[in-house]
């Protein structure tokens, strides 16, 4: 009994030690279980199904809540004319000036690259070995209607590849009438002057734009 | 000779070593605490492998914006990795017989993923959204750091949650202009603490009531 006394501290460590020694493992895996819940992020990998894939394509022949595509000038850039298709000569829906902005944001992100900026076909890529892209401002091209650029963007276009995947339908619509004001400014007529000239007496002018000016004036 | 097994001497002795366990215990807590926060455990700026070594520093460097993969960064929780038709958008044409790339080719011509390594990959129980970041002035370079400049994607941020406190506590610190969310180059510290509070306040984010560091912002 006294011996049992002398060592009740020692034992108490050890069993102790023991505890924690064996709870270590479990609180880990709690501490594991809270960061990795038993829930798919997306596109996580995933072993229950054979390609990996937690996020489940469609299956054939199904449409996907609200994904019913019908307007036929929305998505596919072609309407209805005497019962014959073509391609759409308007937009879809009114293009504003915000419509316009957002335009020119997305073609320099997914178009510029191969096409330039300004649209000529320079683009990046295209100087890095790509197949030259068209200019836009070859008389074929600007005689098309939307729903041809819109056809091109969906379906893609030689080289091109298809961009459906990255562009959302409203914002090609969008890049379409960017792509329309490209080509008006490269082939602006006498009475666009009227036009600009009216634009620009109403814009106040900004502290840089005069500023430029006068660097303008004095390299004369 | 004296009885006494210690001297006095052994008195500082004894109140040294007694300080040496205190000064080692908080050592060995200080010591475990910072390999907690090291880059070594945190994996910041270490390079992941990844089945292709894709380099951001490249593809930046073309003048590809980032919205030309991560497509719904500006319209989801989650900046979504690309398609391989994203990839072949160029690779259809430009390296088509790298044999780097030789995994993309397979991806896409068996319709298989590619499994990315995840680099930034937050806790389950933490809920984040790319869109409202995006939407209200925080720029991507922010969290993610100059993208642009790495080869191989690294986490640039312990993404503790005392850094994301930082700027729920204060955004005035980290917005920037609407124009220039995807501008990696650009500092928000480049501009005055009233440009900031202006653009807080035109971006109309909710400061009051602590509302921004409410649990069930992030943890919901």
């Amino acid at each position: 009994m006294t011996l049992l006394k002398t060592f009740r501290l020692p034992y108490l460590f050890f069993g102790l030690g023991l505890l924690f020694t064996a709870g270590c493992g479990p609180l880990f895996d709690i501490r594991k279980a809270m960061y990795d819940q038993p829930k798919y992020e997306p596109l996580e990998a995933t072993d229950f199904f054979g390609d990996r894939r937690s996020a489940r394509p469609l299956v054939a022949g199904t449409v996907a809540q609200g994904h019913l595509q019908l307007d036929d000038h929305l998505y596919l850039g072609i309407e209805e004319e005497d019962g014959n298709y073509r391609q759409a000569q308007t937009y879809p829906f009114e293009i504003t000036a915000e419509d316009l902005d957002r335009g020119q944001e997305m073609y320099n992100i997914h178009c510029s690259v191969c096409h330039g900026k300004s649209g000529h076909g320079n683009g990046m890529v295209v100087q890095r070995g790509y197949k030259t892209a068209p200019s836009y401002h070859r008389d074929a091209l600007r005689k098309a209607p939307p729903g041809y650029f819109y056809a091109v963007i969906l379906n893609g276009f030689n080289e091109m590849q298809p961009y459906a995947h990255q562009v959302p339908v409203e914002d090609r619509w969008r890049i379409v009438a960017y792509i329309k004001t490209l080509q008006r400014s490269q082939f602006a007529q006498e009475e666009d002057l009227e036009t600009i000239q009216q634009f620009m007496d109403q814009v106040p002018p900004t502290p840089s734009s005069e500023h430029s000016a006068t660097e303008h004036t004095n390299e004369h | 000779m004296s009885s006494q097994l210690f001297t006095s001497k052994h008195n500082t002795l004894a109140r040294l070593t007694l300080l040496l366990f205190v000064a080692g215990a908080a050592g060995f807590l200080g010591f475990m605490d910072m390999l907690h926060r090291s880059p070594y455990v945190r994996y910041t700026k270490v390079r992941r492998e990844q089945p292709i070594p894709f380099s951001h520093k490249h593809h930046t460097s073309l003048g590809i914006d980032c919205r030309y993969c991560h497509t719904s960064v500006e319209t989801s929780s989650f900046a979504n990795i690309p398609p391989t038709q994203t990839c072949m958008n160029c690779h259809n044409v430009m390296w088509n017989d790298s044999p780097m790339l030789e995994k993309v080719r397979e991806s896409y011509a068996n319709d298989e993923s590619i499994e990315w390594t995840r680099v930034h990959d937050l806790p389950d129980f933490v809920y984040f959204n790319h869109s409202i970041h995006v939407a209200n002035g925080i720029g991507c370079s922010t969290c993610h750091g100059r993208v642009d400049q790495m080869p191989l994607m690294w986490r640039e941020k312990p993404l503790f949650m005392k850094w994301c406190l930082e700027c729920h506590r204060d955004p005035s610190q980290f917005v920037r202009p609407d124009d220039k969310i995807f501008d990696m180059a650009f500092d928000p510290k480049s501009q005055s603490q009233e440009e900031r509070d202006a653009l807080v306040e035109s971006y109309g984010i909710d400061t009051s009531n602590q509302r921004l560091t409410n649990c069930s912002i992030c943890h919901r």
